[in-house]
């Protein structure tokens, strides 16, 4: 062997490439040994591996779904009611939380003292006590608030709450396809005419007032097919029955399960809190200087804010905001505890409990989460990058 | 948070005990119990309960463990090591039971299950008998006016826990009448006590007897009834680890002498002074004749310390189940020569 050939080949860039194969090779070596060793010690356990289960009849209902479902359907479908019920409560936990939060932060920054104590006091309370308490705090006192079905909360004969949930009016369409089409339309519409307003501004120096264009389109074009398009709506209003002497329940309209709202609640109000520490720290961490600079051009405050303040807070924001909408995706898993049909309880529970297939349908659930988490991360950096400084 | 992080962590351990535990398990139909030989050499028995259930297996204050499921485990250690105390109790939620046992971490799980084929067959499990023949009933309010299951209509409520063959139960019942209910499925039991105390449901469905202890957890327990209607069979008993065949000899046959025990009416107090019994099957079971306890590796004096230290079925029965008022009466759990379906193969 020759070591002086042996150094040639070696430049700079295989220097550093040589280590990284190795280790990968590493990973995927000790990977495949544990996956052989699991199906060997499986197999003398007398323990089955594989994914078949996946279409056989789940036999299990579940309370709450956005599917279609009941248990004459598969555990593939169970799996993907209780994926959709957890994304659902994870959109409705980042809505309320992103709008609870920024207000907060905003509120601790207030110079009027008891809005900015309050704001403080609620994220020193919120964020030190364990989600899993908020939560059964949450359900159990709503629970226990909440009146029994026949004595519901009425809010205009059209929508009652109780111990058993929120009945809302469902709406029954017709034409629905044309109403959806109408406001597609009134988006492309509302496309061109921000770049046509944006050529107008940068050509000429007119202002086209496009907001309130955009806001008549967005709904006079749908209404427009409710006259000439023939699309109707009606609702169907949830209806008092009475089961038994004392059990009575509401039929028709649409449910939203006390499970739901109460995570909802609770996972908003936590994560609420950590939002707004970051907002108070984006604000914080834009200079006086630039405030000061965009008041001596003569901006009004909401247009410092807007123009000046915000765009730079949000490249502060953003990060570890995506961290806490990644934390309460992955909290929203604490469902189980108070019946509300998420992944976990429906599939990692449920559906494992009654195959037994714990290595596959922990793997499916835990590969579904790092999915949806790398989603988020992925959407909110592709938004970070956008909000980014772009130098030219 | 504590209990979903529990489960994950134990259900993730688990499957990494399965893999770490290398070429080592195995060991099926060989004469030799490495159970039995694991067992002698921690000292103590391995066993999976539940949470929390009255009269099956609950802990005081202290941290005791009491029940008829434990009793089977006290058994096990009775035979084994010579003393009932000697066991180690793993609380385990439905979801996490077969887990812990299929990877090593119990040795017995005695924690009201039910027997099924796919349970049985499907999940490297083995039901060795039977301690408690249950079925799965209906709790209602007193008030709400419904005297049986025939009263139940569409659109009613129904609190229950995850994960047990209730649920598939519940799908079954409602199914065959054709009406349609809300399931909503907790995964611990104080919680559905909790959400059905509370209104959320209008009925609570779980085995007949976990109704019965559960009722006393509620703040009126007087306000509410269990509908007379049984909907399925369960029978109940210990489990353990397929492959481990005299390990499994060894579990079956400390619940069956427990029962036999109670047949031929010997009991903790007068165990010992019946050694010398003019009945052959007593002399046996007292270990006085025969040598039983070698086919698994057993002194002969191990049928004996079960029934001295743990006492017979019926003791067990009366103590845990009986006096604490869960279910005074025996109904199938009385001794086939007394009109129930309690029945061993003789132990000869």
């Amino acid at each position: 062997m020759n070591f002086k050939n042996l150094k040639l080949n070696l430049s700079n860039k295989n220097k550093d490439l040589i280590p990284q194969i190795l280790t990968v090779a590493f990973l995927i070596l000790v990977v495949i040994y544990f996956t052989i060793n699991a199906q060997s010690n499986m197999g003398n356990r007398g323990i089955s591996f594989g994914f078949g289960f996946l279409s056989q009849e789940s036999s299990f209902d579940i309370t709450f779904s956005l599917i279609d479902y009941d248990g004459s359907h598969t555990y593939a479908r169970a799996f993907l009611v209780g994926l959709l019920n957890t994304i659902l409560v994870s959109a409705i936990g980042i809505f309320f939380a992103t709008i609870l939060g920024v207000t907060i932060g905003i509120a601790r920054l207030s110079q009027n003292y008891l809005v900015a104590k309050s704001a403080e006091w609620y994220v020193e309370i919120f964020r030190n006590i364990p989600l899993i308490l908020q939560i059964f705090f949450w359900y159990f006192a709503a629970l226990r608030a909440l009146p029994l079905t026949v004595d519901s909360i009425n809010f205009y004969d059209i929508s009652f709450l109780n111990v058993k949930g929120w009945y809302v009016p469902k709406f029954v369409w017709t034409n629905f396809s044309i109403f959806i089409y109408s406001i597609i339309f009134a988006f492309i519409l509302i496309y061109f005419l921000a770049k046509y307003a944006q050529t107008q501004r940068d050509k000429y120096g007119k202002q086209i007032p496009t907001l309130y264009i955009s806001i008549l389109l967005i709904i006079g074009l749908p209404f427009l097919t409710f006259l000439i398009g023939g699309v109707s709506l009606s609702f169907e209003i949830p209806e008092l029955t009475q089961l038994s002497k004392t059990v009575y329940v509401y039929r028709g309209g649409v449910s939203i399960i006390p499970e739901l709202i109460s995570l909802a609640l609770a996972l908003s109000m936590y994560t609420a809190t950590f939002i707004a520490e970051n907002v108070r720290a984006g604000i914080l961490g834009v200079s006086k200087g630039q405030k000061e600079a965009a008041a001596s051009i003569g901006l009004t405050k909401g247009q410092i804010l807007k123009l000046v303040v915000m765009p730079q807070a949000l490249r502060i924001i953003i990060p570890p905001t995506t961290n806490q909408y990644l934390n309460l995706t992955k909290n929203s898993s604490l469902a189980a505890a108070i019946a509300y049909p998420d992944i976990v309880l429906v599939f990692a529970g449920t559906a494992l409990m009654q195959t037994g297939r714990a290595i596959e349908i922990i793997s499916i659930t835990m590969l579904t989460y790092l999915s949806l988490s790398l989603s988020i991360s992925v959407f909110m950096n592709w938004y970070n990058k956008k909000m980014a400084i772009k130098e030219k | 948070m504590i209990k979903s992080i529990k489960t994950w962590i134990l259900v993730g351990f688990a499957s990494l005990l399965l893999v770490a535990c290398g070429q080592s398990g195995g060991g099926a139909g060989s004469k030799k119990s490495k159970t039995l030989d694991n067992t002698k050499k921690a000292g103590f028995v391995k066993c999976g309960v539940s949470q929390g259930l009255p009269g099956f297996s609950n802990a005081d204050e202290a941290g005791n463990w009491t029940g008829i499921d434990v009793d089977v485990c006290r058994a096990v250690a009775a035979a084994v090591l010579g003393d009932a105390d000697k066991v180690k109790y793993t609380p385990l939620s439905a979801k996490e039971r077969f887990t812990a046992l299929t990877s090593g971490e119990i040795d017995v799980l005695a924690r009201n299950t039910t027997w099924t084929l796919s349970r049985d067959a499907d999940i490297g499990l083995t039901f060795v008998g039977v301690n408690f023949y249950d079925g799965q009933g209906f709790m209602v309010r007193k008030a709400s006016g419904i005297n049986s299951v025939n009263d139940f209509r569409d659109g009613i409520s129904a609190c229950t826990n995850t994960g047990t063959t209730t649920e598939l139960n519940m799908r079954d019942f409602f199914n065959s009448k054709n009406i349609k209910y809300e399931p909503i499925a907790f995964e611990k039991a104080d919680e559905v006590v909790q959400a059905y105390d509370a209104g959320r449901c209008d009925t609570y469905t779980t085995d007949k007897s976990g109704l019965a202890a559960q009722r006393t957890k509620l703040s009126n327990p007087d306000e509410h009834k269990v509908l007379p209607e049984t909907i399925s069979k369960e029978p109940l008993g210990p489990v353990v680890r397929q492959g481990d065949s005299v390990w499994e000899d060894i579990v079956r046959w400390s619940l069956n002498t427990m029962i036999e025990a109670e047949e031929y009416g010997v009991n903790s107090s007068n165990a010992s002074s019946l050694k010398d019994s003019d009945n052959p099957a007593i002399k046996r079971l007292v270990g006085a004749e025969g040598e039983l306890g070698a086919a698994f590796g057993l002194d002969n004096d191990w049928s004996l310390r079960i029934i001295e230290q743990v006492g017979n079925y019926g003791e067990s029965y009366k103590k845990h189940i009986a006096d604490t008022g869960i279910l005074p009466n025996r109904g199938p759990n009385e001794l086939w020569t007394k009109g129930g379906i309690l029945y061993v193969p003789p132990a000869r």
